[in-house]
């Protein structure tokens, strides 16, 4: 049982890393990767709503859409769960966090339609994972995405030095990064 | 049927969802590992797109405004499940290549960002259009993407060999680095673009090379990146739009 979670963190934090080779959450990846600061604190958030979402979405699924015989509606009532997770968070950490909500609370609203913790969700059904399982790979997952979006934030802060051509400024240069960072995880696939 | 042609039009050139708008990045670059695979994944986008549009256009005066977007997403969310039942059963083939990138159509900012920008507010035939257009956008897009791909990383399009026997097929294209790799030329040459047409003196504020996705200092209320009203509790948006026009006006009077 640890032997098989622990494949599990490996393959989902660093070999199927869910930036670089699946493309989900590539959103915040590329917008929030200015600074290492902001990078880590969307990463942060990141972990907290996934590792929930897929707690949340885990135990819905067992216990009401499989005894119900109704996981065909998965996809609206997971996106639907996660829609108002976020919010409920939301509002619990300005009323009883303040100093948390003051550092997570700005990424929060953004995670909500990020296509990584729908994917998750979705992934650890199509997976049959447990829930406990799934708990364990929605963090796996979390990790890995912060995991690259900090180093592209630290790439992307030295990036400024650099003479870029015109046309490569912008987008094209942090997409030309985030192809080479691809290529590095792609090492990683020997791990397992 | 001057307004059916316009949106096709519009959707297929104007505001080209992937070469112009440059949204939907996710399943742009997941599921390009081939030209079919691309076709595909735009095709059955456009059908989301253009019901979940009709759909939104005909429940637009009931829908309340305060959770529209709530509402949105049930109706999109439906319309996937709905086509990923039916791609199961017809195309299996497609079913089994497109795998979890079919229900994240649901995720897919183009289909919320039409039915916020112009389905929410038209009537149900210009809507329809408006949703074809799009698909029909993204779909050739993607079918582009795809053949680019599947051109250099395996020597093949649509999967008829067409390079010489001596062309050695650059792999990292139909993995995951390439598509980065296609989507950094392809923002490129959009940038060029812009550039030039700035140069000559065009309004080129239409092209988006990206909005980077920063959604913190953008103002932008067409987007659909933030879920809940901002009426109901978006200040903080407003306080973004705000400090971003001040910063303009810093830089016009510095």
């Amino acid at each position: 049982m640890v032997k098989e979670l622990l494949v599990i963190l490996i393959s989902s934090s660093l070999v199927n890393n869910v930036v670089l080779s699946q493309f989900l959450g590539l959103c915040p990846f590329l917008g929030v990767s200015k600074k290492t600061n902001t990078a880590t604190g969307m990463g942060v958030a990141v972990i907290f709503v996934i590792t929930l979402a897929s707690a949340v979405a885990g135990v819905i699924y067992q216990y009401i859409l499989v005894p119900l015989d109704i996981t065909y509606l998965q996809t609206i009532v997971f996106i639907l769960v996660i829609a108002a997770l976020v919010q409920f968070v939301e509002m619990f950490l300005k009323k009883f966090m303040p100093a948390l909500y003051q550092s997570l609370g700005v990424y929060l609203p953004l995670i909500t339609t990020n296509c990584a913790v729908l994917g998750v969700a979705l992934t650890n059904v199509q997976k049959n994972y447990g829930i406990l399982t799934g708990i364990v790979n929605g963090f796996a997952t979390a990790v890995g995405f912060t995991v690259s979006i900090v180093i592209l934030a630290g790439i992307r802060e030295k990036l400024k030095y650099n003479d870029i051509p015109e046309s490569f400024q912008g987008m094209p240069i942090v997409l030309v990064t985030a192809g080479l960072m691809a290529i590095a995880f792609c090492g990683f696939s020997g791990l397992l | 049927m001057n307004s059916v042609k316009e949106r096709l039009v519009n959707g297929i050139i104007k505001e080209n969802p992937t070469f112009v708008l440059m949204l939907g990045m996710c399943p742009t670059l997941a599921v390009t590992t081939s030209a079919v695979n691309g076709l595909g994944m735009g095709l059955t986008t456009m059908v989301v797109l253009a019901l979940s549009n009709v759909f939104i256009s005909l429940l637009r005066n009931i829908i309340p405004d305060k959770v529209r977007i709530p509402a949105f997403i049930v109706i999109i969310a439906s319309f996937v499940t709905v086509v990923e039942l039916l791609l199961q059963g017809y195309i299996p083939f497609l079913y089994d290549a497109l795998g979890i990138y079919i229900p994240l159509i649901v995720v897919n900012c183009i289909i919320l960002g039409r039915a916020e920008a112009y389905a929410y507010k038209n009537p149900v035939l210009p809507s329809l259009f408006d949703g074809i257009g799009m698909g029909l956008g993204f779909s050739v897009a993607l079918t582009c993407i795809g053949a680019v791909r599947e051109l250099l990383g395996a020597g093949e399009i649509f999967g008829i060999h067409v390079m010489p026997e001596s062309f050695v097929p650059v792999s990292i294209f139909i993995m995951a680095p390439g598509a980065f790799f296609v989507l950094a030329v392809l923002t490129a040459i959009q940038n060029k673009v812009k550039i030039n047409g700035e140069k000559k003196g065009r309004d080129m504020s239409r092209i988006q090379s990206g909005c980077g996705h920063d959604c913190m200092n953008c103002s932008d209320t067409g987007c659909t990146h933030r879920l809940y009203d901002e009426k109901a509790d978006g200040t903080d948006r407003k306080s973004a739009g705000l400090k971003e026009e001040q910063t303009k006006e810093e830089k016009k009077n510095g």
